[in-house]
């Protein structure tokens, strides 16, 4: 390869579909990845969008039952396994990690295509099983339920297994980058708080999800063979299948939630210009979130028939998540003070997600309150909180990172009117849609329930009319960042006038291998300066 | 508690139970916390956007407080304790929950697809759970298919019914009334239409209703017509006709005594043990053209309720 093309911008190094698809390109591999996480959450939302129009009603609308429960189904399968948890890690951080590190790629080039292959496989089993019958076991695949004989149910535990496979690749790969990439005087010190965060991330993909894996094949190999594993109508135990699957799914919604952090930690230190606040706190913190994480699965179950002394223990422990929660968020508060605030669409996006963190947060503390849970477990409070934190927190924060990096992505500036309504439509059409079903799952409205008690409709009308405002919220975002590509204009190295390398170091766009030469990174990720008076 | 007092808040449903005034106390206590947070964090959040907004395009911020002990220290400090108090409070109301009085009386529950059924220690069985009031019940609950999930939204109770395993529950009802009873774990098509009621009456009206169920179970009545209580009251009517017409399962018009054909081809005679065998253990003895799909009645239906059914059968002619 000339040396001509190496400095020129990665989109136009290599022309056509064919390079496209067997890229080795990070950067290239990070948008695929961002189109394909993109088109499976209109997807899962349009499940979603659909479903809550039934529920207008108690009674049947235009659609029966099973097909609630399938669509509900679809809805978690798909947001959970193909959106959040590979979203911000597939698209941003492999985008966007090299590039911080100051490296031309990650350690693992080839690796990092494979779990893309892995992802759209995942992916299209998933779709596959929707012709061989509708999957309505819930996200959870609960035994015995998940056990009965629906062969669309098995297409999809075997979907989320080599999901599962693409999401550990690509945690081991960063967990390497990190250790082994970085450039000259990139200590650790320095690493931007994205890079912590996808480091503690990909720790947790890398021990949790191979327990996901082994549960999805216990579940098949006790469909195939017959042998009592989880169905007590064989002699298994299903309370040991939903040990297995929150050994994983809990630990997955720190996956899902910490990059988050990383994210909105970049968008408020750029937007405030200031240096963050505790920065060797968030940085542990991740760190401690992942370790604590893996204790507390049993907080899931606390209704489940564990023993009396499990519950308490598991209750204990899960305070102790709350503490490094609460201080990043006291931290990044803090970090605003005194700083050169811009209300820009992604620092929009970021205190919007401070805001619905905070309720997460704070509704996951009241559900560890033991006997609290007891009469809140499985209700829509739960769900509440979960959406809190899945959409509310980590769409929230990813949506206000694509709109932060896509200058650099792309090269065009947005419209930043329109980006300001749209995230102001998602943040109200947000709060009304969940905040209502706080209230709803508080007073008695079990989730997953069809058809439900006549006193709930009002609760379930205001949460639908918060849905169309969220979406229109949704499509004003993503039109506005789609007209940009043809009408944009063209994006300055440094639009935002942030310090860390992918904006003072890397082109707009980069060039093929990120950096024409290697950086020396001399200074922290937000060492701004003092206005002088 | 007078029945004509409403409970009802904003957050939660009425009390009717010994727990409520527990668990919704230490509800309110959170509630009162976490909107102090809430509003300090958002406030601080408004307070700074507001105060140290970016007024011309190269402003840089007016300090760069990295760091501050004593802050860091508070704002640890503070929230472990706030939470290692929630956990003594949460553990002490879950303890409460988790041990029964030993005054308790005792009911079975079997939650199935999609029905809960109470089995009374007299020998009878309902469709609606009737306690009487200030009385500490403790439950026995199990399931016969997949996990469902006890819940009695106004007494702040739920525990899981699972297949192969008896949990305990109890409560102690302190207003008469009728309140629903829920399923909160997923079970498929009609999950959400697996509702009952708890009615919780005066100790007289319950020991009335006790003696009038027990005799009504089979007592004083024939045998066939305590089958077609069963037959009614227990849901094999949801598949099952009288009348000879089509069904989800073969009709009882008319088969007594009768050969039918099943579906690996043998025959059978439709007598006593037939049917209790079709009772127990449903796809043993399938009948041809139909789907092997009923759930097994064994330790649902007494023995006295199965000889019930084979005598009303025989009626059925």
């Amino acid at each position: 390869m000339s040396a001509h093309q190496e400095n020129i911008n990665y989109l136009k190094a290599r022309k056509g579909f064919l390079n496209w698809i067997v890229t080795v390109d990070h950067k290239r591999i990070g948008l695929m990845y961002l189109a394909s996480i993109i088109f499976f959450f209109i997807a899962g939302g349009t499940y979603a969008f659909l479903f809550r129009m039934e529920l207008w009603s108690p009674l049947q609308g235009f659609m029966t039952s099973d097909t609630y429960n399938h669509l509900f189904t679809m809805h978690g399968v798909i947001m959970v396994f193909l959106v959040v948890v590979p979203g911000i890690p597939g698209a941003l951080g492999n985008f966007l990690l090299p590039i911080q590190l100051g490296a031309k790629d990650l350690a693992f080039p080839k690796l990092n295509i494979t779990s893309l292959y892995l992802y759209w496989g995942g992916a299209t089993l998933a779709l596959f099983s929707l012709t061989q019958g509708r999957a309505d076991s819930g996200w959870t695949f609960y035994a015995p339920y998940s056990l009965s004989q629906n062969p669309a149910v098995l297409w999809m535990l075997t979907a989320a297994f080599i999901l599962g496979f693409s999401s550990i690749l690509t945690g081991l790969n960063f967990i390497v980058t990190i250790h082994k990439m970085r450039a000259p005087g990139m200590t650790w010190f320095r690493l931007p708080l994205f890079v912590w965060a996808l480091y503690a991330t990909g720790i947790m993909q890398v021990f949790a999800t191979p327990v996901l894996a082994i549960t999805l094949v216990l579940l098949l190999v006790e469909n195939f063979l017959h042998i009592g594993i989880f169905d007590p109508a064989l002699g298994g135990d299903p309370i040991m299948m939903q040990h297995f699957f929150w050994f994983y799914s809990h630990p997955a919604v720190y996956i899902i939630v910490v990059p988050a952090f990383g994210v909105v930690s970049e968008l408020i230190a750029t937007f405030s210009r200031k240096t963050i606040f505790g920065y060797k706190f968030i940085a542990f913190s991740s760190v401690a979130i992942t370790i604590i994480g893996f204790l507390v699965w049993g907080h899931h179950m606390f209704v489940a028939g564990q023993s009396d002394v499990a519950v308490t223990i598991f209750s204990f422990l899960t305070f102790f998540t709350a503490v490094p929660s609460a201080i990043k968020v006291f931290n990044w508060t803090t970090t605003l003070y005194q700083g050169s605030i811009k209300l820009t669409t992604p620092m929009l996006y970021a205190l919007q997600f401070l805001f619905n963190f905070t309720i997460g947060g704070l509704t996951g503390i009241i559900l560890g309150i033991l006997s609290v849970d007891i009469h809140l477990h499985d209700t829509y409070f739960v769900v509440s909180h979960f959406h809190y934190v899945a959409m509310g927190s980590t769409m929230i924060a990813f949506i206000g990172g694509i709109y932060y990096w896509w200058p650099k992505m792309t090269g065009k500036m947005f419209n930043e009117t329109w980006g300001r309504i749209g995230a102001v439509l998602v943040f109200i059409g947000f709060n009304v849609t969940f905040f209502v079903q706080l209230i709803m799952g508080s007073q008695g409205s079990p989730r997953r329930y069809y058809h439900y008690l006549d006193q709930f409709q009002i609760y379930h009308q205001i949460s639908t009319v918060g849905v169309v405002i969220l979406a229109l919220g949704l499509f004003t975002a993503l039109f506005n960042l789609l007209i940009s590509l043809r009408t944009g204009a063209t994006a300055p190295q440094n639009p935002w006038g942030a310090r860390t390398l992918e904006w003072t170091h890397a082109a707009t766009p980069p060039v093929l291998y990120n950096f024409t030469e290697t950086p020396i990174v001399t200074e922290g990720p937000y060492d701004y300066p003092v206005e002088k008076v | 508690m007078n029945s004509m007092e409403t409970t009802k808040t904003f957050w939660l449903p009425d009390q009717a139970s010994t727990f409520a005034g527990r668990v919704d106390w230490a509800f309110d206590l959170f509630l009162w916390i976490s909107t102090f947070f809430f509003v300090l964090v958002v406030g601080l959040i408004a307070l700074f956007v507001i105060k140290h907004r970016r007024r011309r395009p190269d402003q840089m911020a007016s300090g760069q407080m990295a760091h501050n002990t004593m802050l860091e220290t508070t704002w640890t400090v503070v929230p472990l304790l706030i939470v290692m108090g929630l956990f003594f409070i949460g553990m002490r109301g879950w303890w409460h929950m988790r041990i029964a009085p030993s005054n308790s009386i005792a009911i079975d529950v079997v939650g199935m697809k999609w029905k809960w059924t109470f089995n009374y220690m007299q020998g009878f069985s309902n469709d609606t759970l009737v306690v009487p009031v200030h009385q500490p019940v403790r439950l026995r609950i199990t399931s016969t298919d997949v996990i469902h999930s006890f819940y009695i939204p106004n007494f702040r109770t739920k525990v899981d019914a699972v297949p192969g395993r008896y949990q305990a529950l109890w409560f102690e009802a302190t207003k008469t009334g009728v309140f629903p009873v829920l399923c909160t774990q997923y079970c498929g098509t009609s999950h959400s239409y697996m509702i009952t009621a708890v009615k919780v009456v005066e100790r007289a009206e319950y020991d009335t209703w006790l003696s009038d169920a027990a005799s009504a179970s089979g007592g004083d009545v024939a045998p066939d017509a305590f089958g077609a209580t069963v037959y009614s009251k227990r849901g094999c009517n949801a598949c099952h006709t009288v009348d000879g017409s089509a069904g989800i399962g073969p009709t009882w018009k008319g088969i007594w005594d009768h050969h039918v054909k099943l579906a690996d081809g043998s025959t059978v005679e439709v007598n006593a043990a037939y049917i209790k065998q079709s009772v127990q253990d449903p796809t043993s003895q399938v009948v041809e053209g139909f789907p092997p799909i009923m759930p097994s009645y064994k330790g649902i239906l007494s023995d006295r309720e199965i000889e019930a059914v084979t005598a009303y059968i025989q009626t059925l002619k």
